[in-house]
């Protein structure tokens, strides 16, 4: 009987959530690269043609049996693409090693304070991540206009004589990223200096190294997993990013998030904006991969 | 020992200065009196009063409410379940594939997330509204849920549940008895997560809403893109004392909780000795 119970307990604790997540993740995904095939044999602006989706697959299926190939349009298309991609990889790239700039020192202030305060710094860092992402975007821009408060306070000062013109620019995004997404890079980073043994430090020390080195030599590369871990969390996301690059970037910025909605909400093109997220797709494979490698050793090391 | 250098204590002090002066002056400059909201005119709460008049913005909320409310609990549920299969079930077929499909959605660009949902919810001819923002929130939500809760899986004593299975309790009884009392804090704040999560979200909710479901990022962003306005000020200040209320009394029951296990725990040390 509890042989019984347990089976069936086992099961459906396994079942439901994989059930769910393969229907509301994994197709999903199968049919946004359905129709992004698709694009090659009915793009055809200014008008998608009616894609009879409300068939279900079966129907885009027949649809595209019935129409012939023509990749020419994408093709003509491509550079924008193309440029779209490299500017969001590069955008991230800057960014992910910006946060990482700020977030260590912070997280290693946080793991050499005393004890009793951590609890209190840990949660001051989690905190802002409790409030709205877009209310976060939002209150940058009044800081970064021209006439903005930032400006303000650099003239009042006298440490500029004209405004910095920094918002729609993408110096405006590298400090919407890097504000966004700090938290997630100061945890791990956090999570593995505080597990380090200090006593290495002291022993490098008493061996006559220098902190300088020890740090490098020592802390460093023991925090790298931390690193890592924190490297992906903002990396990864900031790709895609939609948000930051919309509200505070400028018209001239490409960001492969802000086509995808564009090419989606105001070109209303369906088939090019599932292709477009097949290849951002196709491009973050690897890091995701990583990222999924490094959880799942993480969580062994855990047990 | 470690030390708390000078460079430490200014690093902090400035990390959490840049982490949390954009977030100060916002509210600040809600209350101010002048349209413009970068000059300071005086102190006025007249934009919390047109925000309560205005009927769309009260709308919005109620909607984004309703599906934060059904997604934290839905996303709770499933995440918790993720987690067990996760961490006390880990040998079944294909694990692989679902912890790949727990960890993705963590960083998957929302706008990918959205899209597919989008083009799913088309494919199967469901109606798009209400019940589709809130089935892809469940989804996106249930994976943090299955982080969070999995980790405190991870970190507490099984001997415990094994005690409780060999003494004869059933494996649904030791989950709601042993288990669920245990993780419950990390079950908790899964909700909490998943609550704001969905709060918050704008990108995945505007690609899988349709007619009569704006929630209020949604409108909150229609707005923003017009320009920066007190009134938007005053509704992000009121959503930022919400959260703050919420994670001031969550830190103070969870620190409570804390004094009681320590005090359980040494009185059974005395009671052994």
């Amino acid at each position: 009987m509890t042989k019984l119970g347990n089976a069936i307990f086992r099961r459906l604790v396994i079942i439901i959530p994989y059930a769910w997540l393969l229907f509301f993740f994994l197709i999903p995904f199968l049919i946004v690269f359905r129709i992004a095939l698709s694009t090659t044999a009915i793009a055809q602006p200014p008008y998608v043609p009616v894609f009879s989706l409300s068939d279900g697959i079966s129907g885009i299926w027949a649809n595209l049996q019935q129409l012939s190939f023509d990749n020419f349009i994408w093709l003509t298309e491509d550079t924008l693409y193309l440029n779209a991609y490299l500017s969001s990889l590069k955008i991230a790239a800057i960014s992910t090693f910006l946060t990482l700039l700020i977030a260590y020192p912070l997280a290693y202030g946080m793991a050499q304070a005393p004890r009793s305060w951590r609890p209190t710094l840990l949660m001051l860092v989690i905190l802002p991540f409790w409030t709205s992402f877009l209310i976060r975007v939002y209150a940058w821009i009044a800081i970064l206009k021209p006439e903005g408060l930032l400006n303000q306070f650099l003239l009042s000062i006298g440490l500029i004589d004209d405004p910095l013109i920094i918002l729609n620019t993408n110096w405006a995004i590298y400090i919407g990223i890097v504000y966004s997404y700090l938290p997630f890079m100061v945890l791990p980073i956090y999570s593995a200096l505080e597990k380090m043994d200090h006593s290495l430090i002291e022993a490098a020390q008493d061996l006559g190294c220098p902190p300088i080195t020890a740090f490098w030599k020592v802390t460093f590369p023991l925090s790298l997993a931390g690193v890592v871990a924190g490297c992906m969390l903002v990396f990864i996301p900031a790709v895609g990013e939609f948000v930051i690059p919309d509200l505070l970037g400028g018209s001239q910025t490409l960001m492969i998030g802000k086509t995808l909605w564009n090419e989606f909400n105001a070109n209303r093109d369906w088939p090019v904006s599932a292709a477009v997220a097949t290849i951002l797709l196709l491009i973050l494979v690897v890091p995701i991969v990583f990222f999924q490698n490094f959880q799942a050793k993480a969580e062994e090391k855990g047990k | 020992m470690p030390r708390w250098s000078r460079f430490n204590i200014i690093s902090v002090v400035l990390g959490f200065a840049f982490l949390y002066l954009p977030i100060l002056l916002l509210v600040i400059f809600s209350f101010n009196e002048s349209r413009l909201v970068t000059v300071w005119a005086g102190f006025s709460t007249k934009w919390y009063v047109a925000l309560f008049q205005n009927q769309g913005l009260i709308d919005a909320a109620w909607v984004t409410i309703r599906v934060a409310l059904l997604t934290a609990t839905f996303a709770t549920v499933l995440g918790t379940l993720a987690a067990l299969a996760l961490v006390r079930y880990s040998r079944f077929r294909g694990r692989l594939l679902f912890s790949g499909m727990v960890y993705a959605p963590l960083v998957m660009p929302e706008v990918i997330t959205g899209l597919s949902l989008l083009l799913l919810f088309v494919a199967v001819g469901l109606d798009r509204g209400f019940w589709t923002v809130t089935l892809a929130h469940i989804t996106f939500a249930m994976c943090f849920v299955a982080v969070v809760v999995q980790s405190r899986l991870l970190s507490f004593d099984q001997s415990v549940e094994e005690a409780a299975l060999d003494l004869g309790a059933t494996p649904l009884r030791t989950f709601f008895e042993v288990t669920l009392p245990i993780i419950a804090p990390a079950v908790l704040s899964g909700w909490m997560l998943a609550f704001t999560l969905s709060l918050d979200d704008l990108v995945i909710a505007s690609f899988t809403t349709g007619p009569g479901a704006t929630t209020l990022p949604m409108k909150i962003y229609s707005q923003v893109r017009l320009g920066v306005t007190p009134e938007i000020n005053a509704a992000c200040t009121i959503l930022i004392g919400f959260v703050a209320i919420g994670v001031l009394i969550a830190s103070i029951v969870t620190k409570q909780r804390e004094l009681q296990r320590q005090r359980d725990e040494h009185q059974a040390a005395r009671g052994m000795s």
